[in-house]
């Protein structure tokens, strides 16, 4: 089963800069779900961005327009971190053939990280 | 060098985070490469907006057009036309 893998890294610092520009800054990058798990959390909005980005990476974005709203990464409480896309991306990941993603994200002091596996072809 | 460019590269230079000064950048150089993160690219288009009172929509959120000084002065261009 081929698979693609994207990273990511975003710094906290960069998403507290961000988070001065207010609501504008929220409603363009993440959904409402994603909002209801995050609040304003610097350390979670940051995994979100991160997964977002390694998601575009692993779909092996070219130069399409993807807008950051149709990468979702749920996060429930106690549940694994799973993504869901729609509309732009949810088309590129149908034109790659992706058939699963899978993320893992991860935290430190200072930033957030994620990995995605977009596997193509027959689920095994 | 053009108004519109010169208030980019400020904007660059506050918001993109690179390791090395804008002013040494050539208006076609890939800042990606030149160590712009993808977040801090979201930074400076918010920052971009506030500056050129525009709003980037969805069709021009790719890479090409955060990419370069050129990029940038190209898509500010046709926004500012739209909004004519």
């Amino acid at each position: 089963m081929p698979i693609a893998i994207g990273i990511d890294l975003v710094g906290y610092d960069e998403i507290a800069e961000a988070l001065r520009r207010g609501d504008r800054y929220l409603r363009r990058i993440y959904t409402d779900e994603e909002l209801d798990d995050c609040g304003a959390s610097p350390r979670l909005l940051a995994a979100c961005f991160a997964a977002k980005e390694a998601t575009m990476k692993a779909l092996s974005r070219t130069d399409q327009p993807i807008p950051w709203r149709s990468i979702e990464l749920r996060m429930r409480h106690g549940a694994q971190p799973s993504l869901e896309l729609t509309g732009a991306a949810a088309s590129l990941a149908l034109a790659r053939g992706v058939s699963g993603l899978s993320v893992s994200v991860t935290h430190s002091s200072q930033s957030a990280a994620a990995i995605v596996l977009a596997s193509t072809g027959e689920m095994s | 060098m053009s108004a519109t460019a010169e208030e980019i590269r400020r904007v660059l230079r506050d918001h993109a985070r690179l390791p090395v000064d804008v002013d040494s950048i050539d208006d076609q150089a890939d800042l990606f490469r030149a160590g712009m993160s993808s977040h801090a690219s979201v930074n400076v288009m918010l920052a971009l907006e506030d500056a050129f009172d525009v709003e980037f929509p969805d069709s021009m959120l790719k890479r090409s057009v955060f990419e370069s000084v050129a990029g940038i002065d190209a898509a500010i261009q046709e926004l500012q036309k739209r909004a004519a």
